[in-house]
């Protein structure tokens, strides 16, 4: 069934898939692609059954996400008052009480793992960016590649090798510590793909001015890809808040209000874990409420990563 | 003849092995336009990069030969002093986009970290853009970004933020390669205007342009330097023959 139109046809559907260099008539018949004989409508039917199949797939790796926040807006958003929100644990038994205390924590942890791991990760995301030849950059890069993959609960004891047994005792600022390294390698990689971008005719323009080689790296390229390390140090964020295994052995955790960075020191994770494992059901809902509460966090600071890289994107 | 601006002597350059510019002596008069004229790939940007000294910045490149900037040897002062002396305009326009216009135009005193008063600041912003003829588009909105503006438009707030360091060279390497037709009428224009106040090396690979433009051009050929002297004279009576061949447009 070689019809001229079914020729056409086909020639249509292929280049739609790659482009078929000079078809020319004589070769159309030569070449095996096109003699394809099935009818035009059984072809439709396998493109709808593809697309369909596409959709379905689709949807249901989603599903398990919308279950999952479902879940845990269900049981936790009828915890959370204002109460729970400010208070402080109380004893098994009294009724009320909060997790005052973890978001303190947590926040805090978070501010300490920020003050480590931005500047020593932007500093070696420039470092890769400028020179990604060489001896060092390939170290960084195989620290990158072995840090990213090592397991939390792997950094959260070596961290408690390092600091916790020196120090002796856990504390926030050993919590930091072990959430800085987690950081670090996604603050790297960001800000090294950021500034990659760059095109060089801006570092030339400000070279050509006169401008030494560390402002120019300092005042034109860092600002010019702020959005991108911004949305980079977020993501980070957003990952290391919801770690529990390195916080065991570091920061451990704390029923109390605390400020000290070299006491330790409480957070939302920690919090989930400890009420959940308790055997008192009172404890499993805080536990919920918890989970909300740290949801939220994780999935505002996505949200605000979204944000700053969709509006602050600089245009060359 | 009055003491040249910039003066070129025996110079080449290297990129490793390779040798892109031989022996090659040119002198730029004040306040002229002189125009390196060539085929692509001849060596052109080469030697406006190596007037500035940004070719170093290339790994393995390397020159050898003098060029002196009002009788001062460049190679013998500072890249960043001499930088801020010599303004470049390059192929594709370059604003930088974090800044505003306004912010554009002084960046070679803001990233250098020069402090000025605000009057002063002013005046050097409003100079410059009226000097590159820019300033009657933008007057009204100096605080928004440089990279709203058209290809032209952003051309020439490179231009004015060139001339915003007073430079006692402007550097233009293709200035018009990237842009419109009627955008390179306007940049052509501005040229011819601003020698009163600047002395300019413009790149070209367009003969037109070069005819239009330039008191004295530089025919650059392979990275030699075949044929130097004013512009009327070449195009009428070029002394070589590739010259000819060229400007009649057998090859190139
Ligand atoms: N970064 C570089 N490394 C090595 N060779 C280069 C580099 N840039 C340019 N070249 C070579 O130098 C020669 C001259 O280039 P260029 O000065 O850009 O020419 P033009 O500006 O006249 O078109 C070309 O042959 C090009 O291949
Ligand atoms: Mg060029």
């Amino acid at each position: 069934m070689n019809t001229a139109e079914n020729i056409a046809e086909n020639i249509e559907d292929t280049n739609m898939h790659k482009i078929i260099p000079f078809p020319s008539p004589l070769r159309i018949h030569e070449d095996k692609t096109l003699r394809n004989n099935s009818p035009v409508g059984y072809r439709i039917f396998k493109d709808k059954l593809f697309k369909c199949l596409v959709i379905i797939l689709s949807i249901l790796s989603f599903l398990p996400l919308l279950l999952v926040l479902f879940h845990i807006t269900k049981n936790g958003i009828s915890v959370i008052n204002w109460g729970f929100l400010t208070e402080l644990p109380l004893p098994i038994g009294e009724k009320g009480g909060g997790v005052f205390n973890s978001i303190i924590g947590s926040l805090i942890l978070i501010i300490l793992s920020s003050i480590i791991s931005i500047p020593l990760g932007i500093s070696a995301g420039i470092y890769l960016a400028e020179k990604n030849k060489g001896r060092i950059a390939n170290i960084i890069n195989l620290c990158i590649v072995v840090l990213q993959g090592t397991p939390s609960i792997v950094i959260g004891i070596i961290t408690y090798i390092w600091v916790v047994a020196p120090l002796g005792g856990f504390s926030a600022l050993s919590g930091g510590i072990a959430l800085s390294i987690m950081m670090l390698p996604v603050i790297i990689k960001s800000t090294e793909e950021t500034l990659k971008l760059i095109p060089y005719h801006l570092k030339e323009a400000s070279l050509a001015l006169g401008v030494p080689y560390y402002k120019t790296i300092l005042k034109v390229i860092l600002p010019t890809g702020l959005s991108g390390i911004l949305t980079g140090i977020l993501l980070s964020v957003a990952r290391i808040t919801g770690e529990t295994a390195p916080l065991l052995f570091t920061a451990f955790g704390n029923q109390f209000l605390n400020y000290n960075i070299l006491k330790p020191i409480d957070s939302l994770p920690y919090r989930i874990f400890y009420y959940a494992m308790s055997p008192y059901p009172e404890w499993h809902t805080f536990a919920w409420g918890a989970s909300f509460i740290l949801v939220m966090i994780v999935l505002s600071f996505n949200l605000i990563a979204r944000g700053i890289s969709a509006k602050w994107k600089v245009q060359f | 003849m009055e003491s040249p601006i910039l003066s070129v002597e025996n110079f080449s350059a290297f990129f490793g092995e390779n040798q892109i510019l031989r022996d090659i002596s040119i002198n730029t008069s004040p306040n002229k336009v002189t125009a390196l004229m060539g085929p692509s790939g001849c060596g052109k940007t080469t030697l406006i990069r190596c007037i500035n000294r940004m070719h170093e910045l290339i790994p393995g490149a390397r020159v050898s030969g003098k060029i002196y900037l009002k009788k001062q040897d460049i190679y013998m002062m500072e890249p960043i002093v001499l930088r801020r002396k010599i303004g470049m305009v390059f192929q594709k326009p370059n604003p930088f986009p974090m800044m505003s216009i306004y912010d554009n135009v002084i960046a070679g005193y803001k990233l250098n970290g020069i402090k000025l008063k605000k009057d002063e600041s002013d005046s050097i912003v409003e100079r410059s853009l009226r000097n590159a003829a820019l300033w009657n588009e933008v007057k009204d909105s100096l605080h928004r970004k440089g990279t709203f503006l058209s290809g032209g438009q952003q051309q020439r707030l490179c231009i004015a933020r060139a001339l915003a360091m007073n430079p006692e060279i402007l550097l233009l390497d293709e200035p018009t390669s990237a842009l419109d037709p009627k955008s390179t009428a306007h940049i052509e224009e501005l040229i011819v205007e601003l020698k009163q106040n600047v002395t300019m090396l413009l790149v070209t690979h367009n003969i037109a342009q070069a005819a239009r433009v330039s008191d004295f051009t530089a025919f650059i050929y392979l990275g030699e330097l075949i044929e130097f002297g004013p512009t009327e004279k070449m195009f009428t009576v070029p002394k070589d023959k590739r010259t000819e061949e060229y400007l009649t447009g057998k090859f190139g």
